[in-house]
């Protein structure tokens, strides 16, 4: 499983990378070795305004379809339309070409509530331990 | 009963956990007079008794084999060629429920897919479901899907007076305990109407009174659609399937939704039930239908396959979240439409409605012509046609079947302001004789 050290992560599985203004999210490795392959991505629309915690995404594999919730508060810039004729990028790549969106967090603070890489190596294997 | 899963110990322990004596202590809170009623019942029958028993009841109603019937207002009485029953017959077909392990009904399938197919090409949308129950829950799915396409985020629903009433009323039942808001259309229309808390306008056409709306641009169903389109709305249509024979489908004037009753497309009146609900739309709201969605696909070796597909919006994978809670079809229902389409062909639809068409005006004229009956409305209309009475519509009524004619619907219990008027259905099966004898009886029950 991998898991990028320049992440914070949500109990959801969504992380989040933060560079100067802007955010980038999407859903962890771990999260899509659960799904399993990734047939389609919901994304919201630019300008669509979330608050911390609220679906902002859906993602559809072979096996089920599983809510996204916004780890920061924020504006969407930009989605990764790449993903609308290759969803697969998400399996291939969730830190990267998988990436879900970019947005303008508006709270900054609210990434204290996320977990580190280290934290979320460890609930992760809480979840697999706890089956 | 030979098999009762519980044992006398579970009982007990049961019983003992929700701390009650004896079962029948369950039932103290009924009034002891009727908690265990003495039933009355007849002595036993044979078979042969019971039959004919049973028939001579059953021939205490006014079926259509022995009546001339002017009622419509949402079920109407279009001929069924035969070949639709023995399609739906088959025990393959009718024996078996919802396919639960589709890939081995394939048969089921391919049938539920022609069907999804002919639905599109009639509504002009690009794709259809598996369908529903019947016209008025399809409608309540397309307002529930319009606000699950804002994301939930636009709330108010707009809905044409002149949509079924039963159809509004099923609406109803879905929005209590949620904060939609559902509101009227209000006349004259003006754009300001739609604003971006609008999830969708629901329209029908032909309306509730049978009337067709104009689909131009300037004060017709595409203007209508780009105010509603404009302010990020989505524009919801309910049709009369058979009319589409005849009359511009509703995604050529806009519609991003189209449902409708199917009762129409080869399934007899059948006492109210069951019905079958159309459902289809536009293909980027795809996902957000509700329903069941059979796919063509082809198998390992090539050849073409059917299988249930986008399922994952169903609530067997997605739960509480998913598009809707009602995800079976009127699989049976369906079959009958697409066995109907199929041995009508586009033609033969065509002429069903022109039939209907033409004798719903000869029907009309001939009425508005009998002194105290007037034709309301001047609105273009197609089978159903809105007439202000000299009398109570239930008292006409009642004087028709005594001449062994089901007279029209009393619009006045619908609609207030329209006591007095009945809306009359006129359709292919209608002869002149039974027409003409449907003037005369009114002439005579005219004060």
């Amino acid at each position: 499983m991998k898991i990028d050290k320049n992440c914070r992560y949500a109990e959801t599985h969504e992380w989040v990378r933060v560079a100067g203004d802007l955010a980038t999210t999407g859903i962890t490795d771990y999260a899509q070795s659960q799904l399993s392959d990734v047939v389609y991505v919901e994304l919201p629309r630019v300008g669509d305004v979330f608050d911390q915690g609220e679906v902002f995404a859906t993602v559809e594999s072979v096996k089920t379809a599983a809510d996204c919730y916004m780890p920061l508060s924020g504006e969407i810039t930009e989605v990764n339309e790449k993903l609308s004729t290759s969803p697969e990028l998400v399996n291939e790549d969730a830190f990267g070409k998988g990436w879900f969106i970019q947005f303008t967090p508006s709270d900054l603070s609210e990434l204290n509530e996320l977990m580190t890489p280290e934290e979320y190596q460890e609930h992760v294997a809480k979840e697999e331990g706890g089956g | 009963m030979s098999y009762v899963p519980h044992t006398d110990s579970d009982r007990t322990a049961m019983l003992a956990e929700i701390g009650v004596k004896a079962v029948g202590d369950l039932f103290l809170d009924v009034p002891e007079s009727v908690r265990y009623p003495e039933l009355r019942l007849p002595a036993p029958l044979s078979e042969m008794e019971i039959l004919r028993e049973l028939r001579s009841i059953s021939e205490q109603n006014a079926d259509l084999d022995h009546y001339a019937c002017f009622l419509g207002a949402g079920a109407y009485n279009h001929f069924v060629p035969s070949v639709v029953g023995h399609v739906v017959g088959r025990s393959e077909f009718y024996t078996a429920y919802t396919p639960y392990q589709p890939e081995i009904s394939q048969g089921t399938l391919q049938a539920i897919f022609e069907y999804q197919s002919m639905v599109c090409a009639l509504t002009g949308m690009d794709v259809a479901n598996a369908s529903h129950y019947d016209g008025a829950t399809s409608l309540a799915e397309a307002a529930l899907m319009a606000v699950s396409i804002s994301r939930g985020k636009r709330r108010k629903i707009i809905v044409s007076p002149t949509v079924h009433p039963e159809y509004r009323a099923t609406l109803r039942t879905y929005t209590p305990g949620s904060d939609l808001t559902i509101s009227n259309l209000q006349y004259p229309i003006s754009n300001t109407q739609f604003d971006d808390d609008t999830a969708c306008l629901i329209i029908q056409n032909p309306n509730f009174f049978g009337q067709l709306l104009s689909t131009d641009s300037e004060n017709g169903l595409s203007g209508l659609a780009d105010a509603v389109h404009e302010a990020g709305a989505l524009l919801v249509v309910v049709v009369d399937p058979i009319s589409l024979g005849l009359f511009t489908p509703p995604g050529e004037y806009g519609a991003d939704i189209v449902v409708g009753e199917g009762q129409p497309l080869g399934n007899p009146l059948n006492f109210g039930g069951p019905y079958l609900g159309i459902f289809a739309c536009r293909e980027e709201y795809m996902r957000k239908m509700p329903g069941r969605l059979i796919g063509e696909t082809v198998d390992t070796q090539g050849r073409r396959g059917f299988v249930l597909t986008l399922s994952a919006r169903e609530q067997h994978i997605r739960r509480e979240r998913a598009t809707s809670n009602i995800c079976t079809n009127q699989a049976l229902c369906a079959l009958a439409a697409g066995a109907y389409l199929a041995a009508m062909g586009k033609s033969g639809l065509r002429k069903v409605a022109e039939l209907c068409y033409h004798k719903a005006h000869y029907a009309a004229r001939q009425i508005a012509a009998i002194p105290g009956f007037n034709l309301v409305g001047d609105r273009p209309f197609f089978k159903e046609f809105l007439v202000r009475c000299p009398r109570p519509p239930g008292e006409i009524n009642e004087a028709l079947l005594e001449r062994g004619i089901i007279g029209g619907y009393d619009l006045g219990r619908d609609y207030p302001q329209l006591e007095n008027h009945m809306l009359l259905c006129v359709t292919e099966v209608n002869t002149k004789q039974e027409i003409d004898r449907l003037v005369e009886a009114l002439q005579e029950v005219a004060p």
